[in-house]
């Protein structure tokens, strides 16, 4: 390797006629704007509260919160308490490493990850689950929420999912 | 309206890796073979319909330094970058363009050089930012929970799923062009793979591979000067579902779109026996699971049947209804590539050029399709005979 333009490194050239290849690193720095729907969803998650909105049309409550039901076109007319056990839906245990998202670094392996349906909302969410030992895994299975010691009032409230009993053999 | 076929296709040989050419160079390469097999040069083509994903190789709108590649200049150029379903959105897009009796002759070419980029890291800025990046566990994580429903609801076992993993790689092996060809793999060799995430092992998920595709498109009067026996467009489809991943209630066991696309391609065709009407099929599977998912979506099997279909041998290359011939996406992914490789690979099988996989001497009916996520489904039949 050798010093390129601007800090890229640039790999050997050996022959005329090969390609080099030069390393590059892409760095993004950006505000994303959420939306009132998450303003107010993450202050009840700060409370302990899963709360999710509305469509008065088809009856289903909608977790992520969205101001408008896709489904039928109109608008969600508020808030409705969901949760927080709920069952899963879908479920593994990743062992195979994958860079985290939020942090940049890789995440440990092995972790659980579920889809999750809480109580009462229409739609499931996904999230880690606590058991990595997935013969004790499974659809149907009922999880509660584990919830941080000191809560700030983002998706981080919430740890993770963990067992509470059996197979209901309810909805997947 | 003009009716519309596929006149020529060119692939590059699929790679784990191609150090030997820059991404120009080896979309060059497909363009190149797809040109020659039309019997057309860049200056008879009016227009171009391109595909790739976008930051896979830290790259965006790389059609503008591209352009002349694929023989753009001084032609309207359209680029699709939508996941999984890129190829297939591009051959619509293209066909919509010919169809509408703006252009008689359109290219279409794809790639992707996955070797160069950091295609799961790209993947990660898929997911909506709040509610969704902070827990993504990448494709594979998300296949390996679709799999987990889709199990629980048809009952199919990890052997079931693992003869899908045989048959694309053994049917690899007659394809020149794939990347993934393992002549003696067997079921035990599935099973005993690293688990990446329950119940996904490595033999069970498609490869990151680099390579490119293209197709050539021609209108009525003009495809039938340039290819013997063109694959004419017979019937398109395209649906979306969902906002977020989880409001699909099934995911993958009922997938929406594609049951809606389904619907659509099926009326338009008059199509109730799928198995009997379609001589072979190349769809999207991204992993093991997800193909049987899908013939059952498709209705080669009876819902929950998934596991017995692979079984009765139907989809096998000597069966009634081969699906995906060519290897699949389990043999050969490059993801901005790998739909159009679909379509590809179902014009060959109608036009007689699949060579070593070609099913049959006679193929009539072609079923092509993408995936994109669990949220998007292009699809696209075609037919050695003209729509009237």
């Amino acid at each position: 390797m050798r010093g390129g333009r601007g800090g890229q490194r640039v790999t050997e050239l050996r022959f005329p006629d090969e390609p080099v290849f030069v390393d590059q690193t892409l760095t993004l720095e950006y505000t994303y704007g959420a939306g009132k729907e998450a303003a107010h969803y993450l202050a009840a998650l700060k409370e302990g509260r899963f709360e999710g909105t509305h469509c008065p049309r088809c009856d289903r409550a909608y977790l992520p919160p969205r101001p408008v039901c896709g489904i039928c076109y109109v608008e969600c007319d508020g808030w409705v308490e969901v949760g927080p056990e709920g069952t899963i839906t879908g479920v593994t245990v990743v062992e195979v490493p994958f860079v985290d998202p939020i942090t940049g670094k890789q995440r440990e392996v092995p972790y659980g990850f579920a889809f999750i349906r809480l109580d009462g909302a229409s739609t499931n969410i996904f999230h880690f689950m606590n058991e990595t030992d997935r013969t004790k895994l499974g659809v149907g299975m009922r999880v509660r929420p584990r919830f941080a010691a000191e809560r700030t009032g983002s998706l981080a409230d919430v740890e993770g999912f963990e067992l509470i009993g059996p197979a209901t053999g309810g909805e997947a | 309206m003009p009716e519309v076929a596929i006149v020529g296709t060119g692939q590059t040989k699929h790679a784990p890796k191609r150090p030997d050419v820059n991404i120009p160079e080896m979309l060059r390469e497909a363009v190149d073979r797809a040109l020659s097999d039309a019997g057309v040069t860049f200056a008879e083509i009016d227009a171009v319909c391109f595909g790739n994903m976008d930051l896979f190789e830290g790259l965006a709108q790389n059609e503008h330094w591209l352009a002349s590649t694929f023989g753009a200049e001084g032609k309207p150029l359209v680029k699709f970058n939508t996941g999984g379903t890129v190829g297939t959105s591009t051959a619509m897009g293209a066909y919509y363009f010919a169809k509408a009796g703006l252009y008689e002759r359109v290219l279409v070419c794809g790639f992707q050089k996955q070797a160069e980029g950091n295609s799961q890291g790209a993947i990660t800025t898929v997911g909506d930012p709040i509610w969704e990046r902070p827990m993504m566990a990448g494709a594979i994580g998300n296949h390996a929970v679709m799999a987990s429903t889709y199990a629980a609801d048809s009952g199919i076992t990890e052997e079931q799923a693992a003869k899908v993993a045989v048959k694309a790689r053994r049917n690899a092996c007659l394809n020149s062009n794939a990347h993934l060809q393992l002549p003696d793999i067997t079921v035990e060799d599935v099973l005993a793979s690293k688990t990446l995430a329950y119940p996904i092992r490595m033999l069970d998920m498609c490869p990151t591979s680099n390579g490119a595709c293209a197709v050539v498109m021609a209108v009525d009067g003009v495809a039938q000067k340039l290819a013997a026996r063109p694959a004419w467009v017979a019937a398109v489809a395209g649906a979306h579902d969902q906002t977020f991943q989880g409001d699909s209630p099934k995911r993958m066991s009922e997938m929406r779109s594609l049951i809606q696309v389904r619907k659509k391609l099926y009326d338009k065709m008059g199509i109730t026996d799928p198995v009997k009407q379609f001589d072979v099929a190349e769809i999207y599977e991204p992993q093991t699971y997800a193909e049987l998912a899908m013939c059952e979506n498709l209705l080669f099997c009876p819902p929950g049947g998934g596991g017995a279909f692979i079984d009765s041998g139907i989809p096998y290359m000597d069966g009634e209804l081969p699906v995906n011939p060519s290897g699949g996406v389990l043999s050969t992914n490059p993801i901005g590539a790998t739909a159009l490789i679909r379509v590809a690979e179902a014009a060959m099988q109608v036009m007689g050029r699949a060579g070593d996989h070609q099913v049959k001497p006679d193929v009539r009916m072609a079923l092509a399709t993408g995936y994109g996520g669990n949220a998007w489904t292009d699809a696209m039949i075609l037919t050695s005979e003209r729509p009237s």
